[in-house]
């Protein structure tokens, strides 16, 4: 005879282990899609790899240290013109223009955290949005990246990826992967440390957090500093597949903030899980319903709002009223018994 | 014994509203000291200026031997201040192991062995067998005894303690009582602010009582609570109904 136990504790770990299978098996498959998808899907995924990563950023931001964006565009634009001026105008390979416009984008975080910092709650959140759109101002007066008008990346450095259509798109595929697999274990490797249990302080209660010892200013800024650098890096990324870079797409606020703060809201909010169901509704959504036209933002907004109101932490925040799991561990466990 | 903390003209008001008025007094080495007053009196109000969550509108805050008027809350606690919050604020998503591991990490602790130290603590407040719970799970009275655990965690010289004893049962206080002389006989500095006078009195040997912002008597418990002026303010007894 066997013996089930359906307590709650081992639904719950039987629930953790099935999705990191789950995981894993999307991991596999998506390492694997050059060999099985078509090429439509292929876009699909690389702008869905794409989205996860700003919205992990996003979200490690907004979710941990309580600092409410609605400027991650300045970041996603920086990053696709450093990145068009670097391959265009320092003949720089593709693959090394990318880390470096995310680096020169973090530089320029710097001293905008410095003004960003001085204002706080929701003048912060305006702040940014102002920044950003002094960004795409500067943008649009530099005449050699083509003004408000743009410019397209020329032929032989997208040909200097890879000689076929093909290859190149294995290419980008695979930078696509990459980023977005990096930007979840980034923060999962981040959350495990000594460092995880300070953002996690700080989003659970800040003035707690401080009086523990936590400097909770330096944390932020050096959260800023490092979403900063990864969501140009994305952004980068983003402008290379689009071959294409003008002011107004690389500094859309529609499209690289209030689709991300979707994405992140009703997924969950403070998690690492949120940010990829989030994306997993976001694309589903796009598919079923990209053809209504004005309908599908409506519907995105209620949804987004119902999601709120059954849970502030959307959709993973409810699974875990229910069950204690997680996907992507980073509990620190203390030992039944003493080592001595 | 050597002073680890003292006040000097510490003034905090809100606009027209002074919660903290020309408070001066200081704790020696290894004292345990005693706070009371009405509701609202600015008792917590002297903890979060003590502590550095809230900045002083004049005066100084001395902290063995150094100025620490203008350090933050963090910094303070890493030099050895620690607090307890009135309202308790858990780390809510973190289990009760991991609210200490903050403190323990990030506060005055050298790092020995934060596992063991951490295990000390839970045991000492009662909360070893809820260890690997998420701290949101726990009652009020356990949230009271986590922030006594997670200040201890830190590492502290001198210890806040904010009405911790409220809502507790008779046994549970004592039990109480004891684990802070514990505390105190350990070297530990203590400033307890508390309602239940008996708790208190079997702690600490000096008293002060604030009233409107202001200390409005010092000295030790038993004269300062005959003290009329005390009675009436503290007690709701009031000098004349005693005359009478």
């Amino acid at each position: 005879m066997t013996v089930t136990d359906i307590s709650p504790a081992n639904t719950a770990r039987n629930i953790s282990y099935a999705l990191r299978g789950i995981i894993l098996i999307a991991v596999l498959a998506l390492a694997l899609a050059p060999m099985w998808a078509s090429r439509a899907d292929l876009r699909l995924f690389m702008e869905a790899l794409s989205f996860l990563a700003l919205a992990q950023m996003w979200n490690l931001l907004a979710g941990y240290t309580g600092l409410i964006s609605v400027g991650q565009q300045a970041w996603v634009g920086l990053g696709g013109y450093f990145f068009f001026a670097l391959a265009m105008f320092a003949g720089m390979p593709v693959l090394l223009a990318i880390p470096l416009a995310a680096i020169a984008a973090a530089l320029v975080a710097l001293p905008t955290a410095w003004v960003a910092f001085r204002l706080q709650g929701a003048y912060f959140a305006i702040g940014t949005w102002v920044i950003a759109e002094v960004f795409r101002l500067i943008a649009a007066q530099n005449g050699a990246l083509g003004g408000g008008s743009g410019i397209s990346l020329p032929v032989e450095i997208a040909k200097s990826l890879a000689e076929s259509r093909n290859g190149r798109e294995m290419v980008m595929y695979y930078l696509a992967f990459g980023i977005g697999i990096a930007s979840v274990v980034l923060v999962w490797l981040l959350l495990r440390s000594k460092w995880g249990l300070a953002l996690t302080a700080i989003r659970d209660s800040e003035p707690a957090a401080e009086a523990m010892g936590v400097v909770t200013r330096r944390v932020k800024f050096l959260i800023y500093i490092l979403t900063a650098g990864v969501t140009a890096l994305t952004g980068a990324f983003i402008f290379l597949q689009k071959l294409r870079i003008t002011p107004d797409a690389a500094f859309s606020v529609n499209e690289w903030t209030a689709f991300v703060i979707f994405i992140v809201v009703i997924g969950g909010l403070g998690s690492i899980e949120g940010p990829i169901i989030g994306v997993l509704v976001f694309f589903a959504l796009r598919e079923i319903a990209a053809d209504w036209g004005s309908w599908y933002l409506i519907l995105m907004g209620a949804i987004a709002i119902a999601v709120m109101l059954i849970n502030k932490r959307g959709i993973w925040g409810a699974v875990q009223v229910r069950w204690d799991v997680a996907a992507f561990p980073v509990r620190k466990i203390l030992p039944e018994r003493s080592r001595d | 014994m050597s002073t680890i903390l003292a006040l000097d003209g510490v003034q905090k008001s809100f606009g027209a509203l002074k919660v903290a008025d020309n408070i001066n007094f200081e704790l020696a080495d290894g004292e345990a000291l005693g706070i009371i007053g009405p509701n609202g009196a600015g008792k917590s109000t002297l903890f979060n200026l003590i502590g550095g969550t809230l900045p002083v509108s004049a005066g100084t805050i001395t902290f063995r031997g150094e100025g620490v008027t203008r350090k933050s809350a963090a910094e303070r606690c890493r030099m050895g201040v620690a607090r307890s919050f009135q309202i308790p604020h858990p780390f809510i998503g973190m289990t009760v192991y991991e609210n200490l591991l903050v403190a323990s990490n990030f506060g005055n602790s050298g790092h020995h062995d934060a596992e063991k130290e951490c295990r000390e603590i839970l045991a000492r407040t009662g909360l070893l067998p809820k260890a690997n719970r998420p701290a949101g799970t726990l009652t009020l009275l356990e949230r009271k005894r986590l922030e006594l655990a997670r200040a201890l965690a830190s590492g502290p010289k001198l210890l806040l303690l904010d009405e911790i004893a409220g809502g507790l049962t008779e046994a549970e206080c004592e039990s109480l009582v004891d684990t802070i002389k514990d505390i105190r006989d350990a070297g530990v500095s203590i400033i307890w602010i508390e309602h239940i006078v008996h708790a208190l009195t079997a702690v600490v040997s000096r008293l002060i009582v604030i009233d409107f912002g202001r200390i409005v008597a010092e000295g030790v418990p038993d004269r300062v609570m005959k003290d009329p002026l005390v009675q009436e303010i503290y007690m709701g007894i009031s000098v004349d109904d005693d005359a009478a």
